[in-house]
């Protein structure tokens, strides 16, 4: 969970790309994030067409022998209390997606809309958003969140989202503000300030899209973020245990010791794939640390290098 | 000057919106403390006895929210804490506290620290050297580690070092039950061999994280002229590598430390939890889960002032390792 | 000066290596300094000065690398020798002064820390003697010896530069490299600044080359001036020489975006185009696309340095076969007045170079 901490510390400084650009270029570059991409791809496929995986149609339902081992048949076994586990592992993909994409999605734009303001704003607004800011940040949040989730009721969908984005949101408002400021001296700016356009003119057209990747990132680790604490909550208790996800099955099989009586992929499976969506986002969030500042990408031996472009060159140049 | 009182005020800001969120969520969620009283204690206290248990900790229903919250505070301030009226029903809450206090700081505390100044080592002597083939492994390697959630390193490694080993590490609580707490050479052995893997999953799973702050904060600090300029003197390697490279990279990682605080207290949360380890982590599921409010309250609280003042150690460390720091003003301008 | 010279570099070649391929920022240089010289390396941004200046110095990082030449310091070729001899030559027998003092000293470590830091990585000297000596080489460049204990973001603009160059004298090396040493300063502060260093040059007998892209502010305080382009050496020579009659169209050019203040009036001209990508030079002189006086063999022959009376010029218009005549001569336009005007041209036309994102 310590992978948001990563972050590229040049949000002031470095070579700040003007469009979007080449970013599909760079990704494409970039083992990591080619790695990261394929994990999020497969689950995406998975939440999309759950019946491509699987037979099962109800994977909550109590259908099949409990306690089983795996099999052709039953891929993980079954649960103790009779439900196929790769089953439940497809379709409980959905919610998690759901939850990452929504939950990160929501916090990012929140996070742009207070740091930019208290960036432009200025003065006392400033000021104001800047302590709202950190005082979310230093509150400890996973607390606060399961006695939220607790009171409203065993948590919903909605209310995991809803807690996920209002905690979620104060760690990018810093990092963003930060870039803000520093763009809002450069000469691209100022000339469009002297221009005469509109100030939200200049947010939107001009600072707002060379902070694109700084965006971005935030909403990978937004979602990587959503991805993990929502598992917690869940595993927990605190999420609806009726629902269908991974944190889900990972409560069931705690509460039935399912390392304890011989059926540890009941409990692994799900944990396994939180991890790989969670390691997702960090290999794309990490690789998009890596364009943003060159100096960081993995040094290539010279040999790697004549091979590469010895390939370019055969296949006619770069 | 004006730093300090900055920074002061910050501190008592958080504290009082913690406080208040904690004052104000009960009241207005569904359910009522009087009700779940009544249910815990079977209906067999006399309602004034209810209503001294709840007043212990400023719930007093029938007067003023206002009066109830100025009291609350003060209350929460001065230690007044009240009796849990969960699963540990009668039992003050500062004593219930004190139990857990040192188990949570011992085996959180000191691994999250430890992560903390090991990863950053590590990440230094990385930063410094690039380029061999461990750079090009390690990176992916721990950005991995870092994404893995708590519980599930937890779960892995009680399966393999515990469950498959036939209970060789135990995976439950923090000591044997049946031992008294002493400091016998069996005691330490016994609460050591409870430690270890719950310590284990908190050092897995967060050590990645410094490692690669670390290690990306010197490929940029070795860029600087000042870095050069070290060369150019003719300065040995490693007086190179640490006065003038890693001085300033650590700097954004000492403010980062205090800001990942809020993961540590989640992963103190679950780690307890998997492991029934009981620190406050663990006691804070409970109180949950039993609706017991003043033992909520009161950790609540706890956990923000610690996390206050690890904000502050942090602040302190940056304003002796950073001259610029000390002069600087807080919005970054 | 007929000694041997202090630094001798011959044919030197620096590579970058990027995903282009290898990028030559330094083509052949050579460059000689004698004892107590004040040489000027004169070029507009990414011609390769920089690089040139931490090549001899050994101060690259990779993707940098030198790939031919050598760098023979008293005799002793830099570029063989390995970092642990090296280091003992650094700082002792030269030393670099860099472009932005704020960049270029530690910002968590106070001025007189950094002094003792090279102090102890040579020298023996008890902590009193370290003081004392750190407080001697501030107060040859006038700072007051109170500000060992300050810290570089405390210090303005000025004293820091001057503090890099005291701390860049605390061995009284042979030779001091400078980087633009005063380019993030302003005009008044340069001046000042430069006439320190030619004082103190004066006074303590060390070698300097100074690279800077202000032509016409080097020009009066340098012995020798060279002129680089595209990675190249294009024209060499006594300052005088080089300045009065620039024997290569693109020295010229330079001056003539200088035009003096008083004087006649003359058109201004620039030089039009812009640096040639160094991944692909242009063939033959790297110059020719740009230069006004260009003709049939300059896109496919490669000039060498011809000489041209003190000086010698990169440029075929000298070529010892050639037919002469054709080469036009500047100077007649030039007052003798110039000298006098070294400081309106300055207040004039300078431009800020602060920030500028050099890639070198």
């Amino acid at each position: 969970m310590t992978a948001l901490l990563v972050d590229s510390s040049t949000a002031t400084g470095a070579p700040v790309r003007r469009r979007g650009g080449g970013l599909w270029a760079a990704v494409r570059g970039s083992r990591k994030a080619m790695v990261g991409l394929a994990i999020f791809l497969v689950f995406a496929v998975m939440a999309l067409v759950p019946q491509l995986f699987t037979s099962v149609r109800d994977p909550n339902a109590l259908q099949f022998e409990p306690g089983l081992g795996s099999s052709a048949e039953h891929l993980l076994g079954t649960t103790a209390l009779g439900q196929d586990i790769f089953a439940q592992l497809v379709y409980g993909t959905r919610q998690s997606l759901v939850i990452a994409l929504v939950a990160g999605f929501f916090a990012t734009v929140l996070s742009v809309l207070v740091g930019v303001s208290a960036a432009y704003l200025g003065g006392v607004s400033d000021e104001t958003l800047t302590m709202l800011t950190n005082v979310f940040l230093v509150l400890p949040t996973f607390p606060l969140i399961i006695i939220l989730a607790t009171y409203a009721g065993k948590g919903t969908l909605l209310v995991i989202l809803i807690v996920l984005v209002v905690t979620g949101w104060s760690y990018g408002a810093n990092q963003l503000r930060a870039q803000a400021l520093s763009l809002r001296n450069r000469d691209f700016v100022e000339s469009a300030k002297v221009r005469g356009e509109r100030p939200s003119y200049v947010i939107f057209k001009e600072v707002l899209p060379t902070m694109t990747s700084l965006i971005v990132a935030n909403f990978l680790g937004a979602a990587l973020y959503s991805v993990l604490t929502a598992a917690g909550l869940q595993f927990l208790g605190l999420g609806d245990p009726n629902s269908i996800s991974w944190g889900t099955m990972l409560y069931w099989a705690q509460s039935q010791q399912a390392l304890q009586t011989g059926l540890p992929q009941w409990s692994l499976a799900p944990g396994l794939c939180v991890a790989l969506l969670g390691v997702s986002f960090a290999l794309l969030n990490y690789a998009f640390d890596e364009i943003g500042n060159p100096a960081l990408r993995p040094v290539r031996s010279a040999r790697k290098r004549r091979r590469l472009r010895a390939r370019r060159t055969r296949a006619g140049g770069p | 000057m004006p730093y300090l009182l900055r920074r002061l005020g910050f501190f008592l800001l958080t504290l009082w919106a913690a406080l208040t969120l904690n004052f104000f969520i009960p009241r207005f969620m569904p359910g009522s403390p009087l009700q779940a009283l009544r249910d815990r204690t079977h209906n067999k206290l006399s309602p004034a006895a209810l209503e001294q248990m709840l007043t212990s900790y400023g719930f007093k229903p029938n007067e003023n929210v206002l009066v109830q919250y100025v009291d609350y505070l003060k209350n929460m301030v001065t230690g007044q804490w009240g009796i849990s009226i969960g699963a540990t029903l009668g039992e003050p809450v500062t004593r219930i506290v004190r139990q857990a206090l040192p188990w949570t700081l011992g085996l959180v505390g000191v691994t999250t620290v430890l992560a903390f100044l090991l990863g950053s080592l590590i990440g230094t002597v990385a930063g410094w050297r690039r380029g061999g083939r461990l750079d090009s492994l390690l990176p992916p390697a721990f950005v991995v580690t870092s994404a893995l959630p708590y519980f599930w390193v937890g779960l892995l490694l009680i399966l393999v070092f515990s469950v498959w080993t036939g209970g060789a590490l135990p995976s439950d609580f923090n000591y044997d039950s049946g031992m008294q707490p002493a400091f016998t050479p069996a005691f330490v052995f016994s609460v050591a061999s409870h430690a270890l893997l719950p310590a284990a999953t908190i050092l897995i799973t967060s050590i990645g994280g410094w490692i690669l702050t670390m290690r990306n904060n010197m490929i940029t600090t070795l860029a600087e002229d000042y870095v050069r300029m070290g060369r150019a003197k003719g300065l040995s390697d490693r007086r190179i590598m640490t006065a003038y490279a890693a001085r300033n990279a650590m700097l954004p990682n000492l403010a980062g430390f205090a800001m990942s605080l809020g993961f540590v207290i989640a992963g103190a949360i679950l780690v307890e939890y998997v492991f029934n380890y009981p620190g406050l982590g663990y006691l804070l599921y409970n109180a949950v889960q039993n609706t017991d409010y003043p033992l909520m309250q009161a950790l609540f609280m706890l956990f923000t002032v610690a996390v206050l003042v690890a904000v502050l150690v942090c602040d302190i460390a940056i304003a002796i390792l950073d001259p610029r720091s000390r002069e600087r003003d807080r919005s970054g301008r | 000066m007929p000694a041997a010279p202090v630094l001798e570099v011959r044919d030197l070649r620096v590579e970058y290596v990027t995903t282009r391929g290898a990028i030559a920022a330094v083509d052949g240089v050579d460059l000689d300094v004698h004892e107590g010289e004040f040489v000027g390396l004169v070029g507009e941004s990414a011609c390769g000065k920089s690089t040139l200046l931490f090549a001899i110095a050994q101060l690259l990082s990779p993707p940098a690398t030198v790939r031919a030449g050598s760098v023979v310091f008293r005799g002793r070729d830099l570029v063989t020798m390995t970092d642990r001899q090296l280091r003992s030559l650094r700082w002792r027998d030269y030393s670099v002064v860099m472009q932005s003092a704020m960049n270029a000293l530690n910002p968590v470590m106070s001025i007189g820390a950094q002094f003792e830091d090279v102090l102890a990585a040579h020298t023996q000297m008890s902590g009193r003697q370290m003081s004392e000596r750190s407080v001697e080489v501030l107060r040859l460049v006038g700072i007051d010896p109170i500000h060992l204990r300050s810290y570089p973001h405390q210090l303005s603009g000025g004293m820091r530069q001057r503090a890099m160059i005291a701390m860049a004298l605390l061995f009284t090396p042979d030779l001091v490299i400078m980087d633009e040493p005063t380019s993030a300063l302003d005009v008044v502060a340069q001046r000042s600044l430069m006439v320190q260093i030619k004082d103190l040059q004066r006074r303590l007998g060390f070698a300097v080359v100074f690279v800077t892209h202000d032509m016409s502010l080097v020009s009066h305080f340098s012995d020798r001036l060279l002129v680089m382009y595209a990675g190249q050496v294009v024209e060499a020579g006594p300052t005088r020489t080089v300045f009065d009659r620039p024997a290569h169209p693109y020295s010229r050019g330079l001056l003539d975006a200088f035009p003096s203040v008083r004087g006649p009036r003359v058109p201004l001209t620039g030089i039009p185009g812009a640096p040639p990508d160094l991944a692909r030079p242009p063939a033959g002189c790297r110059f020719h696309p740009r230069c006004p006086v260009a003709f049939d063999d300059c896109s496919h022959v490669a000039p060498e340095l011809y000489q041209v009376g003190e000086a010698q010029a990169r440029c075929l218009l000298h070529a010892p076969d050639r037919p002469a005549a054709t080469a036009p001569t500047v100077g007649d336009e030039k007052d003798e007045a110039v000298e006098d005007e070294a400081v309106e041209h300055e207040a004039v036309e300078h431009e800020a170079v602060e920030g500028e994102e050099v890639r070198r």
